[in-house]
């Protein structure tokens, strides 16, 4: 398990935060997944090793709810 | 104003004066005709895209994706609507309005959003490190331990350290919101996130970055948010059922009643897009944790770390606070406070003094000190033969004489007939040459803001106070009576204090109304050996005594300057907070509630389900803003 932060970009919606951080954590290999609207960030606790394949879900998950939201890897 | 609110404040005026422009013509009579098709609709189209392009391209993007119920798509069906009844004038006027609403919504976020960073801006940027003989900025990340850094007046200081050279005073503000500078000297442990204020000094780093004051509260405060009240997760859910059903309710709106009754479709469309409007749950999602996290960053001004929403929400209802005596409401430092006959005190305190004068025992440099204290001086005069006889005290020859120093056991083996003292605290009793001289008393002090911090906490309603010590039960006691605590449990083991406030929780949630249930019990603590107890209370609270990491860890709550009369303020913070959250929601449901009804009915317009929108949005966030206050005593 890893855990790590993540800067949020243009994220202009608290409704969408909360459905992406719904979306994220139905991934799976997410442990658990925090949006934090008014910090602007994202804290991810996913497995170790296939953590960068959970990333691509998660820019994909977040994508989709809001285009304009992009996350600072 | 970031780039792109500017960008969106220009078009919000072009296309405010587009409209102004056309309803100029419209009244002049300049351009005849329109409110007909298609000249009208024409016309119209063009302020309509000037400010609604990019809910159009968003909206189709969106459904794309997948993502059909956002507040794009309701703009836009809602303004399709009324471009399909011939209302071209309100079409555009409630796209302009949506986008106006949506930029000073924005704004607000970005504002208070900047002015809690701005609280939480403790976070070092360099460390002065000699290399070569040179001074030169380095990243903390890079300061190894026991690297001396050099801190210019003015400077944040990087790293926790000690300082090895230069006197200055230092500002902890950020920290501990205290304002009164402290001053360091060699040998004075400083923390990471304060200011140097007017002099130089040279700090050997005792932390490396990561495990540094600074790095843990800035990660507390990040993980703040990530720790929910149950209002914001009631929101959360909340908002997931109110869109659908809202859409649903449009969507019957629209096609049952012409149906059955056979009016008129585009009547009921209109309705329908009321409906649509209001359905996005945007200002509580938005208002709710924005107020939280204003409270939060309230706190931390006042120097009270708060870990998350939920604890601020148990703060609301805390009724009874349990403290640890020592090193809480007490200094857990031991001095001498009573030396009597009082006519015979210097001497009393220097026979004691010649007396434990190789004593290394906490009693015996209490003793030193004091002495130090009142004399400027060392005693030079010579004991001989001292001997410590454990769990009695000590005996010595002053003068040829024995001299004697210990409780009253010891004057009890020397046959010598002593005053007994019932008082808190624990007893010297000197006897010199065969006879009884005097008593001194060594106790822990009470810290200065002690009694005031519970005096303020009654005030602000907290039902109970309970004091929990290891100590003997007449010391307890006085210490109780003086602070003006309600209960008060003795000679407890540190394994007994888990169970005492295991039973305290049970006492306070045994009452059966909504109320009694919901109140909650927190423990103050000085965080050292604690930790169960601030893990089993609903609020752990613990003095962050400057750098006690394991405080820090174990608590919900944290006083970065131990002053626990800053508790009630923290509940007052907590109160006010809640109390906001509270407004928010019963406006927002209120208001939407209110158009829906009257827009079921035909008695709302467009506009006030813009408002009702956008409008109660904006005024939940600016009410949220609140939060972040102070209120000064």
């Amino acid at each position: 398990m890893m855990k790590k932060k993540f800067k949020m970009q243009d994220l202009d919606c608290a409704h969408c935060a909360a459905k992406m951080e719904d979306g994220i954590k139905k991934i799976d290999g997410v442990k658990d997944a925090t949006i934090s609207f008014m910090a602007q960030k994202l804290t991810i606790e996913a497995d170790d090793d296939r953590f960068e394949e959970i990333m691509a879900k998660v820019a994909k998950v977040c994508s989709k709810i809001e285009p304009d939201c992009k996350i600072v890897m | 104003m970031t780039k792109k609110q500017k960008q969106m404040l220009l078009r919000i005026g072009v296309a405010f004066l587009l409209f102004f422009a056309l309803k100029v013509f419209k009244e002049a009579e300049i351009i005849e005709g329109m409110e007909e098709f298609p000249k009208g609709f024409v016309i119209y189209l063009i302020p309509y895209f000037v400010i609604g392009w990019d809910i159009l391209y968003k909206a189709a993007r969106n459904i794309c994706r997948g993502q059909v119920f956002d507040e794009n798509f309701l703009m836009c069906i809602a303004t399709f609507g009324a471009f399909g009844v011939g209302e071209y004038e309100e079409a555009v006027a409630v796209m302009l309005f949506y986008q106006v609403g949506e930029w000073f919504q924005s704004y607000a976020v970005n504002r208070s959003r900047a002015s809690i960073t701005e609280l939480m801006d403790i976070c070092p940027e360099y460390a002065n490190v000699e290399i070569e003989g040179e001074l030169r900025q380095v990243d903390p990340d890079d300061v190894e331990i026991g690297t001396v850094i050099t801190v210019k007046p003015g400077e944040r200081i990087p790293l926790d350290g000690i300082v090895v050279q230069g006197t200055t005073m230092i500002d902890t503000s950020a920290l501990t919101g205290e304002s009164v500078p402290r001053k360091a000297e060699t040998g004075t442990e400083v923390i990471s996130g304060c200011i140097n204020g007017n002099g130089t000094i040279r700090v050997q780093v005792t932390k490396e970055f990561e495990d540094s004051t600074v790095s843990k509260i800035l990660e507390m405060v990040e993980n703040a948010s990530s720790k929910k009240a149950k209002v914001e997760n009631f929101i959360t859910r909340f908002a997931k059922y109110y869109t659908p059903i809202v859409v649903c309710a449009a969507v019957l709106l629209a096609v049952i009643p012409p149906i059955v009754s056979g009016g008129s479709w585009g009547e009921w469309i209109q309705r329908a897009c009321i409906f649509l409007v209001i359905s996005c749950p945007c200002a509580l999602v938005i208002s709710v944790p924005l107020s939280f996290f204003g409270g939060i960053g309230a706190a931390s001004k006042i120097g009270v770390l708060v870990k998350g929403s939920n604890y601020l929400e148990a703060l609301a209802d805390m009724e009874t606070i349990v403290f640890d005596k020592t090193g809480t409401l007490t200094k857990g430092e031991f001095k001498v406070t009573k030396i009597f006959p009082e006519e015979k005190q210097d001497e009393l305190l220097k026979l004691a003094y010649l007396a434990e004068k190789y004593s290394d025992h906490p009693i015996a440099q209490s003793i030193r000190d004091a002495y130090l204290e009142r004399t400027g001086e060392k005693a030079e005069e010579k004991v001989e033969d001292a001997k410590e006889i454990s769990g009695f005290g000590i005996q010595a020859v002053y003068r040829g004489k024995e001299l004697l120093a210990g409780n009253e056991k010891l004057m009890k083996k020397f046959g010598i007939v002593c005053e007994q003292y019932e008082g808190a605290g624990t007893v010297v009793q000197i006897a010199w040459d065969g006879a009884f001289l005097g008593t001194i008393v060594i106790s822990d002090t009470i810290k200065e803001g002690s009694k005031e911090a519970i005096r303020r906490l009654k005030q602000s309603g907290v039902k109970k106070t309970v004091m929990l010590t290891g100590d003997k039960k007449t010391a307890g006691e006085t210490v109780a009576r003086e602070l003006g605590i309600d209960t008060v449990y003795t000679e407890l083991l540190p394994g007994d204090k888990v169970e005492k406030v295991e039973s305290l929780l049970e006492e306070l949630k045994r009452g059966t109304s909504k109320e009694e249930k919901r109140a909650k019990l927190a423990f103050v603590g000085d965080g050292i050996n604690d930790a169960p107890v601030l893990g089993r209370a609903d609020v752990g609270i613990a003095m962050g005594s400057m750098g006690s990491d394991a405080a820090i860890e174990a608590a919900d709550v944290v006083l970065m300057d131990d002053h626990t009369e800053k508790i009630a303020q923290v509940v007052g913070i907590a109160r006010k907070t809640l109390r906001i959250v509270k407004q928010n929601i019963i406006f927002a449901l209120a208001v939407k509630g209110l158009v829906l009804l009257l827009g079921a009915f035909g008695a709302a317009n467009m506009w006030e389900a813009v408002f009702a929108d956008v409008g109660v949005a904006v005024i939940a966030i600016l009410n949220a803003m609140r939060a972040l206050k102070i209120e000064k005593e």
